[in-house]
């Protein structure tokens, strides 16, 4: 069995060593906008494996494997983001050269942000960490999760996982 | 005194399954559920499901419960839908089950073969003033919220970490009602842990080691008191903290409904790991009386998706007793008791595996 | 408080024809379709009876017909579960106190 911390099992939320697990090392990074998966307990779910249509998240031998990706063939195109049912799918661009990423988080709320709007950035405990501008806002399978692309600065993309609309 | 092939009891996706299996192997099947809707519990999960993709795993469980009302439809010249309807007895000596739909007209139904699918309970815990209204059952919210589209109150405790108690956070929150925090009695949280990843990026704390000490309130809760557990799960009364909610939340397990079972002597046994007193069964979920099969919760507290594979399974084994098939009906039952086996694979369903050793038999 | 919603990022709620009906003689509006109880927990109302020996006060836990803890009086009739019994334009219901009586018809 894969081991989890005493801090994700108590708190639900991630330890340092456990984002260090997922995140995409520099070169990666460099490349592209690429998916993170944050799913790191066996549990019987698959579909991510079927909604990438470039192949880049392997197939399960076992549904209750671990859902593993292949950064080469990722596209960041965000359709398993938004059919995940674990919400455990993000991806980051931070391809452009100097202080500025976007990251492409599900989003499940009412309201909707627009594009062009300033929205609080949350962290993996829901703590506002900073506000970022929204891009875009698009919904791949039309069946309620959307996507909202925000800008954030570089060295939050490893953080912001949350955005909130504050009217 | 109505007169049916197969009666199915219990709508949910158990149930619908049973019936569609039944009678596309050619059966006459009458299918009674006490809700106004049928779908069962699927009909107010708005999440996106997990498990297989070729099981509707990333569909949302209200969607699922449309693919399954429309494959009755299509078999609707071999099914009779009978909603509003409560089985209440089932008599021994004659195989006859009764039945009331409202509250005051009854009937009498007698069938060769009968499926129960009747789902399950919310269990209620004890604490001070736990009968005051806004105490509600997390079903009940969900009931409320995700059908009849009205919110519980303003401001919420959960009581319980599992996955029904992470989710029904999670979905009180898309309606916009604030959920103070998640109160956990086990030292860590028992839903996956995707889901409370989910909840805490919201801003929702959760409080493992704790529990519900009281609530507060006159005609209604106003408030209600939390506190941190010990090793040896006794309250810390130094940790004692008030909460201004004025809804509290159960979702502290699932109790099987028996009740139809146990008057119709089914053999029996208490197995925890399955949520209390579930039937012996054979692996095509017979039950000690040939005629009497069962499929989902209230075989053992599971999912979504097993309940579906048992339902199919007991409605294709009912419909053979009785002479009917299909082509290829038996690779299709193999395949799914195959399906059934893959999907209790995994680390986190040891429980579920353990506690069926103790109930499925060979008869 | 309003606790009906009209926006959910993910449902939409049909909701029947308004109708109107009586709540301990006050009139109130609900929908055609959802039950006694929705409306009257729309409405704010979260009372629904009076416990039989204690008097305590009492409101649904589990909306689907099995816990008993809903019953009210309903056109004269006691002990409806007012969770699963769909509202009706005119239908009069009342608090329970106790355990209701029943009317007896010859
Ligand atoms: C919040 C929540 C989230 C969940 N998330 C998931 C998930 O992501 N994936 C997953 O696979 N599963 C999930 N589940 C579990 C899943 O919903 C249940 O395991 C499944 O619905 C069980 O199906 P069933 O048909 O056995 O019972 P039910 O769905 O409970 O259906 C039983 C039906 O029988 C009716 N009935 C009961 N008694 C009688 C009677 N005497 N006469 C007539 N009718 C009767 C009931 O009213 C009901 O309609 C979740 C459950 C909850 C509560
Ligand atoms: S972002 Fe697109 S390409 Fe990358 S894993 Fe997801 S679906 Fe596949
Ligand atoms: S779909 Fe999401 S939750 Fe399911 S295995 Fe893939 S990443 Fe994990």
């Amino acid at each position: 069995m894969v081991k989890l911390s005493e801090h994700l099992r108590r708190t639900g939320v991630f330890s340092m060593e456990e984002v260090n697990r997922v995140m995409p090392p520099p070169e990666v990074l460099k490349k592209g906008p690429v998916a993170v998966v944050e799913c790191i307990q066996e549990i019987p779910c698959d579909p991510c494996h079927a909604s990438c249509p470039f192949g880049a998240i392997k197939e399960f031998k076992d549904i209750n494997d671990l859902p593993e990706i292949d950064w080469e063939k990722c596209t960041g195109c965000t359709l398993c983001v938004a059919k995940c049912p674990g919400l455990a799918i993000f991806v980051v661009d931070a391809s452009c050269d100097g202080d500025d990423a976007l990251l492409k988080l599900p989003y499940e709320f009412y309201p909707v942000p627009e594009k062009g709007e300033e929205v609080e950035l949350l962290n993996r405990a829901g703590e506002v960490v900073g506000k970022g501008e929204v891009r875009s806002v698009i919904e791949p399978h039309k069946d309620g999760t959307k996507v909202v692309t925000v800008h954030v600065p570089k060295d939050m993309i490893a953080d912001v996982r949350h955005v909130r609309v504050v009217r | 005194m109505r007169k049916t092939e197969v009666l199915v009891v219990g709508g949910g996706p158990a149930g619908l399954s049973a019936a569609i299996a039944a009678a596309s192997m050619g059966a006459k099947v009458l299918l009674v559920d006490d809700g106004l809707k049928l779908g069962g519990q699927l009909v107010k999960q708005t999440h996106k499901f997990f498990g297989s993709h070729r099981q509707s795993a990333g569909v949302r469980g209200i969607k699922i419960a449309g693919m399954l009302l429309s494959d009755i439809e299509k078999l609707k010249d071999k099914i009779e839908v009978v909603s509003n309807t409560t089985a209440t007895g089932y008599y021994q000596d004659d195989g006859v089950v009764t039945a009331m739909t409202g509250e005051d007209v009854y009937m009498k139904i007698k069938s060769e073969r009968v499926i129960i699918a009747t789902g399950a309970s919310e269990r209620m815990l004890t604490f001070p003033n736990n009968d005051l209204p806004g105490v509600y059952g997390a079903g009940a919210v969900q009931t409320l919220m995700n059908v009849y589209g009205i919110v519980p109150g303003d401001r919420v405790l959960m009581v319980g970490a599992g996955n029904i108690g992470l989710i029904v956070s999670y979905q009180l929150m898309q309606a916009n009602v604030e959920v103070a925090t998640v109160v956990e009695a086990m030292p860590y949280i028992g839903g996956y842990l995707v889901h409370a990843s989910k909840i805490r990026r919201l801003g929702v704390p959760i409080y493992t080691s704790h529990t519900i000490l009281e609530v507060y309130g006159k005609d209604a809760v106003e408030a209600a008191a939390i506190v941190k557990l010990d090793s040896k799960w006794q309250p810390i009364p130094s940790t004692k903290r008030i909460l201004n909610v004025d809804t509290v939340c159960l979702s502290v397990g699932l109790s099987p409904l028996i009740e139809l079972l146990w008057q119709a002597g089914c053999k029996m046994k208490y197995v925890p790991q399955l949520g209390g007193n579930v039937v012996l069964r054979d692996k095509y979920m017979r039950t000690s009386r040939r005629d009497i099969f069962v499929a989902g919760d209230v075989a053992g507290i599971e999912e979504a998706t097993s309940a579906m594979l048992e339902g199919k399974l007991a409605g294709l084994i009912a419909a053979s007793d009785l002479g009917y098939a299909y082509d290829g009906w038996e690779a299709d039952r193999e395949d799914t008791l195959s399906s059934l086996e893959e999907l209790r694979r995994g680390p986190l369903s040891e429980k579920i595996r353990s506690g069926l050793k103790e109930v499925v038999v060979e008869w | 408080m309003s606790s009906r919603l009209e926006h959910h990022p993910i449902l939409t709620f049909q909701r029947g024809r308004k109708v109107k009906f009586y709540f301990d003689g006050k009139e109130l509006e609900g929908y055609e379709g959802e039950t006694i109880a929705a409306a009257l927990h729309a409405a704010g109302v979260k009372k629904y009876r009076t416990s039989a020996e204690l008097g305590r006060p009492r409101g649904f836990f589990c909306a689907i017909g099995k816990c008993s803890s809903c019953f009210m009086v309903v056109d004269g009739k006691p002990n409806v579960r007012v969770c699963v019994t769909p509202l009706r334009e005119g239908m009069r219901v009342q608090t329970q106190i106790g355990k209701g009586d029943l009317i007896e018809k010859n």
